[in-house]
Order: C-alpha cells, then sequence, then structure tokens
C-alpha cells in the first residue's frame, strides 16, 4: 500500500514538475487586447462569459416583461414598442407573431446563453483550474476560442431578432414540421421558399449550432484539466463539490451537444436545401401538395433534441448544485454531510439524465410502450435529488450559519430546486401528463427548477467568488435588499402558474382571450405580471452593486469568508498564473469546518497538519475520501 | 435574518398548499370514463408531491430558525461528516414512494393507449392544419371516403382532400366541430396536414398531439353530454391561440339521428346544436 502511494506520489510531483514549467508558456500579457479581450487567461474567459450572461439576462428578462404585457392587456398600444418594433408591434400593439418571437427569444437567451454559459463558462471557468491548484485551463487557446465562438453564436441570435421578416417563431425547441417548412406556409419569422438563409429562423438554428461548437470545445477543456492538472495532494475525493458538479457537467456537455449540432445541420438542410430529414411526403398547404418533401419523421427531431434537452437541463442545474453545496458548508460553518454521497448522486442524475428524454415525448406519437419505460425512469431520477436535499438540510442541522447574502441565495437554492424538482413527480407520469403537458403546470415546474434554481445558485456564486475575481466586497445591504424581493418574487411568479396549468392554460399563446375556460384564471394572470415587473426591478440592484463593487466596493482579503479551498489561499484577484508560481499541496479534504482542537473553526486544504504523516498515511491521488479518512489526525 | 427566512419559508409553503386545496383553481368536471381514475390518481400524487414539499421547506425553516450564529459566538458548529444509516434509510423510502407512485400512474395510461379502440366504437378522422380542425365523420355507410393529398383545396372548403367521387363519400360529412355519443366508445385516426397540432379538451383529461405524415389512433369514452371547449395543445404557428373549435358530447339518440342525415342537413343540424348547448356540462 505505502509503496503504491509513494509511487503516486512521484507521479504527482513530476506532473507538478512539468506542469509547472507550462507556467511559462504564456507570461501575462501586456497589450490591451491579449490581456482583456482576446485573452487566453481563463479567469478573464470566465468574466467574459459571465458579462455575457448578464448582457443575455437583461434581454431574456426585458421580453419576459413584453410578453406579461402582452398576455395582460392584450391589444394595447405601447407607444415606445412601435419606435423599437415599428412591423413586430405596427401602432404599438404586438401581434402574435411578435409575442411568438419573444418567446423564442426568451427560452433561446435564457437556456443557451444564461443557463449555460453562466454557470460553467463563468464560474467554472474562472475556479477550477484554481481549485485544483492548477495554473490555467489545459488548453488555454481552445478556451479563448469556446468563448469567442460562443460570442459568434450570440451575435447571429441578436441577428436572427431584428431580420427582416420578424425573430424565429418556432420556440426554443424548434419542432418541425414548423421550423422546416414554416417559411412555406408563410408563418412569418420563417422566411419564404426564396429566403431560406437570410431570416429569424434560419439564423436561429445557425446560432444553436455555433453555441453547440463553443461548448464542445469548453466541456473538452474542462474534464482535460480536471483529470490532468490537479496540483499534489488533490486527489478526486478531496476536490470541492463545485469541481465535481462542473466535471459531470462537462462530460455531459460533450456528450449532449454533438447531438444537438447534428440535428441543427440536419434542420438547416431541411429549411434551405428541401431534404426531408423531418418533413414527412403527402403534406399540403392548401393549394399544392408539398411533393419536394418525402420520407421525414417530425417525430426524429424530437429525439434528437431531447437526447440533448434533457441533460441540458442538468448543464444548468448541476453547477448551481455545486455552487449551494460549496457555500451551505462554508456558511454552516460545518462540514458537508455525507461528502461522497452529494459526488454519487451527482454522477448519478448526470447518467439517469441521459435516458429520460423520452418524457418531453409521452404525448408526440411515440410508441406507449415506450413512453411508459421512460416514465418510470424519470421518476427513479428523483431519488438522487432527493439525496441532494437530504444532504444539504443534514449540512444545516447543528451548524452555525452565518447569514450572509451568498448564503440567502444558497438557502434560496435548496427552497427553489425542491418547489421545482417535486412536481416532475407529476409531470413524469404518462397519465397524469395527458392533461398537465403543455401547458403552464409545465411552465411553473422547469422555470422554478432550472431557471430560477439555476439562477440562484449563479447569484450566490457571484456575491461568494466577487471578492475572489474582483479583490472587492459587493454590498452585503444591497445584496439583502436584492435577496427579499427576489426570492419572494419568483414564488409569487411560478406557483400560480401550476394552477394555472392545473385549470388548463395552454403555454405559448399571445392571448387567453379566446377561451371561456381560462376565465377565471384572469386575476391569477394579473398577479403574475404584477409580480414579474417587481421582481425583474428588483434585478437592477444586484447589477448596481455588481458594478458599483467592482471599483468602489470594500477591499477584501485573500480570504474574507474564512473559507477553506484553493482559491482561498491565493490573493484577491489571484496573479496571472493562480499561485504566483508557487504549486499550492493540498493535505485535506475540501470542507474542514469545526474540526476540533484546530486554532480557528476552520482547516484550510493547504494547512498542513501538525501531525506531518498524515499526507503519508492516506494521501494519493484517487485513493482517499474525503470522509472520515481524511482527518486521522484529528481524530486520535 | 436567518428567523426572518424561516418564517418566509413557512409562510411560502402555506401560502402555496392553500392554493392548490382552495379549490378556486382547479380541474374543470371530468366528462370521460378514465376521468376518475385520473383525478384520484393526480390527487394522491399532489398529496406526496404536498408532504414532500412541506416537509422540505418547513425543515429548512426550522434549520435555519434553530442554527442561526449568533454575533461573536464562540461555539463551534457540529463536526460531521454524515451519516450512512440516515443517508440509506431516506433514499430507500424516497425510491418505494417515487417510483411507487410512477407506476401506478401508468394505469390510466395502458387503459388508454395499450389496448386497441373497443369493437363498435365510433370511429371520426381529424385532420389539424393551420388553424383549423376538421372532423370527418363516415355517415350512414360507417364507411371513410377515400382521402388524397392532391385533392385538398381550401378554396373550395376541402380540407381533408375527400375525393367526393367515390363511393363512400356520399355521405360523409366533414366539418370543424368534433361530435360524439355519450357512453359509447370513441376513436379518433388523427394526422395533420402541414405542421404538428394537439387536440385538448380539459374535461375530457387527454390531450395528442397530431403529427404530419403520421395516422395516431386513440380512444375515449365521454359519460356527460354537453359543449366543451377545444384547443390546439401544440405551437403551430402564429394563430395557435386561435385555433378553437367545440367538442359536443350528444345523447346517443341525438347522436344516431344525426349521422344518419345528408351532408347538408348534417351541417344545418350542427350549427343549431352548437348554438343550443350552453358551455359545460349539460344535466341528462
Amino acid at each position: 500500500m505505502s509503496e503504491t502511494v509513494q509511487e503516486t506520489h512521484e507521479i504527482a510531483a513530476t506532473h507538478t514538475a512539468a506542469h509547472g514549467a507550462a507556467v511559462h508558456h504564456h507570461g501575462p500579457p501586456t497589450g490591451f487586447i491579449r490581456k482583456y479581450i482576446f485573452s487566453i487567461d481563463h479567469k478573464i474567459i470566465g468574466i467574459q462569459y459571465l458579462l455575457l450572461a448578464m448582457l443575455s439576462v437583461l434581454v431574456g428578462m426585458l421580453l419576459s416583461v413584453l410578453m406579461r404585457m402582452n398576455l395582460t392587456w392584450p391589444g394595447t398600444s405601447w407607444p415606445l414598442l412601435e419606435v423599437l418594433f415599428p412591423v413586430g408591434a405596427a401602432g404599438g400593439v404586438m401581434t402574435p407573431e411578435f409575442y411568438l418571437s419573444l418567446v423564442t427569444m426568451h427560452g433561446t437567451m435564457m437556456v443557451f446563453f444564461v443557463l449555460t454559459t453562466a454557470p460553467q463558462g463563468g464560474f467554472g471557468n474562472y475556479f477550477l483550474p484554481i481549485q485544483v491548484g492548477a495554473d490555467d485551463m489545459a488548453f488555454p487557446n481552445l478556451n479563448m476560442l469556446s468563448f469567442w465562438v460562443t460570442f459568434v453564436g450570440f451575435m447571429v441570435l441578436v441577428l436572427a431578432a431584428f431580420v427582416e421578416g420578424g425573430g424565429p417563431t418556432g420556440g426554443w425547441t424548434g419542432y418541425p414540421t414548423l421550423s422546416a417548412i414554416g417559411g412555406k406556409l408563410n408563418v412569418p419569422g420563417m422566411g419564404s421558399a426564396e429566403n431560406r438563409w437570410m431570416n429569424g429562423q434560419s439564423l436561429w438554428v445557425v446560432s444553436i449550432a455555433i453555441f453547440c461548437v463553443g461548448s464542445l470545445l469548453g466541456a473538452l477543456n474542462f474534464i482535460t484539466t480536471l483529470l490532468n492538472m490537479r496540483v499534489r495532494g488533490m486527489s478526486l475525493m478531496r476536490m470541492p463539490l463545485t469541481c465535481w458538479s462542473w466535471f459531470t457537467t462537462a462530460i455531459l456537455a460533450l456528450l449532449a451537444f454533438p447531438v444537438l449540432l447534428a440535428a441543427g445541420v440536419l434542420l438547416l438542410l431541411d429549411r434551405t436545401m428541401d431534404t426531408s430529414f423531418f418533413v414527412p411526403g403527402g403534406l399540403s398547404d392548401g393549394t399544392r401538395v408539398l411533393t419536394e418533401y418525402n420520407g421525414g419523421s417530425p417525430i426524429l427531431w424530437q429525439h434528437l433534441f431531447w437526447f440533448f434537452g434533457h441533460p441540458e437541463v442538468y448543464i444548468a442545474i448541476l453547477p448551481g448544485m455545486g455552487a449551494t453545496s460549496h457555500i451551505l458548508s462554508t456558511f454552516a460553518r460545518k462540514p458537508i454531510f455525507g461528502y461522497r454521497a452529494m459526488v454519487f448522486a451527482m454522477f448519478a442524475i448526470g447518467l439517469l439524465g441521459f435516458f429520460v428524454w423520452g418524457h418531453h415525448m409521452f404525448l408526440s406519437g411515440m410508441s406507449p410502450y415506450t413512453g411508459m419505460a421512460f416514465s418510470v425512469l424519470t421518476l427513479s431520477i428523483g431519488v438522487p435529488s432527493a439525496i441532494k436535499t437530504f444532504n444539504w438540510l443534514g449540512t444545516l442541522w447543528g451548524a452555525r450559519i452565518r447569514f450572509t447574502t451568498p448564503m440567502l441565495f444558497a438557502i434560496g437554492f435548496v427552497s427553489l430546486f425542491v418547489a421545482g424538482g417535486i412536481t416532475g413527480l407529476v409531470l413524469g407520469q404518462t397519465s397524469l401528463d395527458l392533461s398537465m403537458h403543455d401547458t403552464y403546470f409545465v411552465l411553473g415546474h422547469f422555470h422554478l427548477v432550472m431557471g430560477v434554481a439555476a439562477i440562484f445558485g449563479m447569484f450566490a456564486g457571484t456575491y461568494f467568488w466577487f471578492p475572489k475575481m474582483f479583490g472587492r466586497m459587493m454590498s452585503e445591504r444591497l445584496g439583502k435588499i436584492h435577496f427579499w424581493p427576489t426570492f419572494i418574487g419568483v414564488y409569487a411568479i411560478f406557483m400560480p402558474m401550476h394552477v394555472m396549468g392545473i385549470v388548463g392554460m395552454p403555454r405559448r399563446y399571445a392571448s387567453f382571450q379566446e377561451y371561456e375556460f381560462l376565465r377565471s384564471l384572469d386575476p391569477l394572470v394579473m398577479f403574475v405580471t404584477i409580480a414579474v415587473v417587481i421582481t425583474v426591478a428588483a434585478q437592477f440592484i444586484f447589477w448596481y452593486n455588481f458594478f458599483w463593487s467592482i471599483w468602489k466596493g470594500e477591499k477584501a482579503g485573500d480570504n474574507p469568508w474564512e473559507a477553506t479551498t484553493l482559491e482561498w489561499a491565493t490573493t484577491s484577484p489571484p496573479p496571472h498564473d493562480n499561485f504566483g508560481g508557487v504549486a499550492p499541496i493540498v493535505y485535506r479534504g475540501a470542507y474542514e469546518f469545526a474540526v476540533p482542537g484546530a486554532p480557528q473553526d476552520y482547516v484550510m486544504q493547504t494547512t498542513p497538519d501538525a501531525e506531518q504523516n498524515e499526507i503519508r498515511q492516506v494521501g494519493g491521488i484517487g485513493v482517499t475520501g474525503n470522509g472520515h479518512n481524511g482527518h486521522n489526525g484529528h481524530k486520535h | 435574518m436567518g428567523r426572518a427566512l424561516a418564517v418566509f419559508l413557512w409562510l411560502m409553503t402555506l401560502a402555496s398548499v392553500w392554493m392548490f386545496m382552495s379549490g378556486r383553481w382547479w380541474f374543470p368536471p371530468s366528462i370521460t370514463e378514465h376521468g376518475p381514475a385520473y383525478d384520484r390518481q393526480f390527487i394522491l400524487t399532489m398529496i406526496i408531491v404536498g408532504i414532500a414539499f412541506s416537509g422540505a421547506q418547513i425543515g429548512l425553516g426550522y434549520v435555519i430558525w434553530r442554527y442561526g450564529a449568533r454575533r461573536n459566538e464562540r461555539e463551534r458548529a457540529v463536526y460531521s461528516h454524515g451519516n450512512n444509516r440516515v443517508e440509506m434509510i431516506c433514499t430507500a423510502l424516497t425510491a418505494v414512494v417515487f417510483i411507487g407512485v410512477g407506476v401506478m400512474g401508468q394505469q390510466v395510461w395502458a387503459q388508454l393507449h395499450f389496448a386497441k379502440a373497443p369493437a363498435g366504437s365510433t370511429q371520426i378522422k381529424v385532420t389539424a392544419q393551420q388553424f383549423q380542425w376538421s372532423f370527418h365523420y363516415p355517415g350512414i355507410d360507417a364507411k371513410f371516403g377515400r382521402t388524397d393529398p392532391t385533392l385538398v383545396n381550401d378554396s373550395a372548403a376541402n380540407y381533408t382532400g375527400l375525393d367526393e367521387a367515390s363511393a363512400e363519400a356520399k355521405d360523409d360529412v366533414v366539418v370543424p366541430i368534433l361530435i360524439t355519443p355519450v357512453n359509447r366508445p370513441v376513436e379518433l385516426i388523427m394526422t395533420a396536414r402541414d405542421v404538428t397540432h394537439s387536440i385538448w379538451v380539459p374535461p375530457l383529461r387527454f390531450k395528442q398531439d397530431l403529427v404530419p405524415g403520421l395516422n395516431i389512433s386513440v380512444h375515449f369514452t365521454p359519460v356527460k353530454t354537453g359543449k366543451f371547449e377545444l384547443a390546439c395543445a401544440e405551437l403551430c404557428g402564429q394563430q395557435h391561440y386561435k385555433m378553437k373549435s367545440f367538442m359536443l358530447v350528444l345523447p346517443e339518440r341525438d347522436y344516431r339521428e344525426m349521422v344518419a342525415m345528408p351532408p347538408a342537413q348534417f351541417r344545418t343540424r350542427m350549427t343549431e346544436l352548437v348554438k343550443a348547448y350552453p358551455l359545460g356540462i349539460t344535466a341528462q
């Protein structure tokens, strides 16, 4: 045993040495462009991703305000809108196709450019290398490329919104045949028989495909960095749970995005070259048979899309789980409850996430037996999700909680994750989906769990890591003023959507005025809209706090939260190579709080143990666990 | 701050539970044979959801109320890395409840989708297009006339491509209203002409996509007469929100009488009935 450990250490040492040499590959750049624009520093790239997400979330949020305005006061003329969108809102009144382009752009912006970029590309990029003790990502140039490819995808999406003929109207799921032949059916935003390329829907597909490429490159980098560049003593089971979450997410992204990329290319071919991947023969536009198509299947797209789309839900939420675990433990001043179980639960969620995509398709015309299999698998994914919730509560049990702003948002994450996730028990059942499918119940469910909970993970991460990223604290006072209306607001918005769904309100409707059975919901529709306006307004407190604090915030020390992991063992902000040329050595697991006998209530991963033999006894890469084995020294 | 958050969590839990239990916003009463079984499964699931939701929120409120650090507190948190026993018990319990309820949740589904429509079901063909519905009744001979997409001609109001020259088509009628008899199994044979649509009548507790290129056959048995709103539930284009129609469930005698009528008379009768029936279930 000890020989093996010795050997592992030699390998680790060699690795560190080789890696140490790599530090000199790129010294700190001096020019503005290489430093801040085309930077290969993972920290700058991380901030670039964060800023992109902050821009996208602003757009996505304002789009949702417009949608609510149209739903609550249909037919009203909004003079400002006429100035901004003279076609989509002629006379200031939103057209139904304008509403659909809002729906599509909101979903696409939020899912791709917020939920996928910030948690992984943003925080993951910045903190994964630091938390494993590396000086940068494994492939810094690839890292730069992945951001700029993503940015091009973003620009194409913006172009799609403003191109002649209106923005894309196919929804963020882009179901064919609508998304494929919509132009020939004169659906606005879908182009026409002549205009195949420069229209909202085609550009939407191009944007998504570009985004897939960017995410793929990022995923490769994350996986390689985590597996190969951990510093001496950083065994897998000593990694912070954030690293586990980014690692799992990267694996999901690596396997899911290529499928969407392929689907996107096929859809684009259907749109531009009249191929028939997703379009069957025998369709009619009311005057002629669309003889150019034959043999395709609209359901094929749904399989490809959701094979990506369901793992995508976990791509959005897993980093939030990681950040929440990390922050809960830090401010509970207590080790994480069931570290190993947390790691396994995360992997179980990731793995099962690939076998449940069919629950989006129970009513699609897919075989009902297949639907049943997907249904039972779907409900089993609740088990690892529940494990995580128990462990978060277990972490808080017997804690000494410090209610800082990041902690409030982390607690909010737990609450919202439960509230949103638990209704999966309803939607996951084939029988109950017969009524609930495509209603506001679904909107309430996924907005709480993958939208708002994930956003709370990002808020928690921003307030928590801001001092490390910018060397200054964000205002705690403003942070708390931001937290309360946000937390109350999101419940006020999304809880009522569940009962709207039970009554039967269908999603993606530009107006509810046509149906008598929806009349009883009018007061709730109004209530939700008011809640949206207040909640959105409260977000400007966050933006103000963010930018004000970059320049004016109180100066932060290296470790303002008295936390344990490697990012807090370097300066704020960290130097170009993260640790000033000296690779840290890790002696213990990530969450050693309240260790009996230790001089303070936290012991950093880099603090050498009083008994120096500890690392020889149980250290070694991939051998030890974070749990009890990590601290034999203290137990004796 | 911690205590305020705990109180908020509890109040939010109460408000949420009230919203679901108040009965102000709930399903319309069901009108199908499988409706009561659906409603039972829904309520059972919502009870489990409610218990799990409330338990977690109340528990979360409790720990943050109880374990907040006081200013300058010296005492440390409990040093523990977890408890495998508690972990195992909770996991096993969740697995049994979640998967158990999931298996139960296949019952209505199986009843509707695993069995073919019973012999003697009333057959109706459904064709969806942007942005209207066509329901095709076979008439007194109970045989559908031939349809062919090359015959589709919207300006001549031939939305389904019915070959009016074929012998079986003489007594066929295609109208935008779904009319069924009560207490008889109904089989819908559904397709879409252009893009994917979805048929959605809330009191039916039933929804199904209509997919271009596929003929999807479904069945159910209405058990209440009345007139109900019928909507499209799959995004199908700019007028999606207006793709509205009605479902009319008639006493069986009225239905038989109607399908025996020649097409023109059928249409007149239909218009009268749609006007005569108020929305909702009618007492028999």
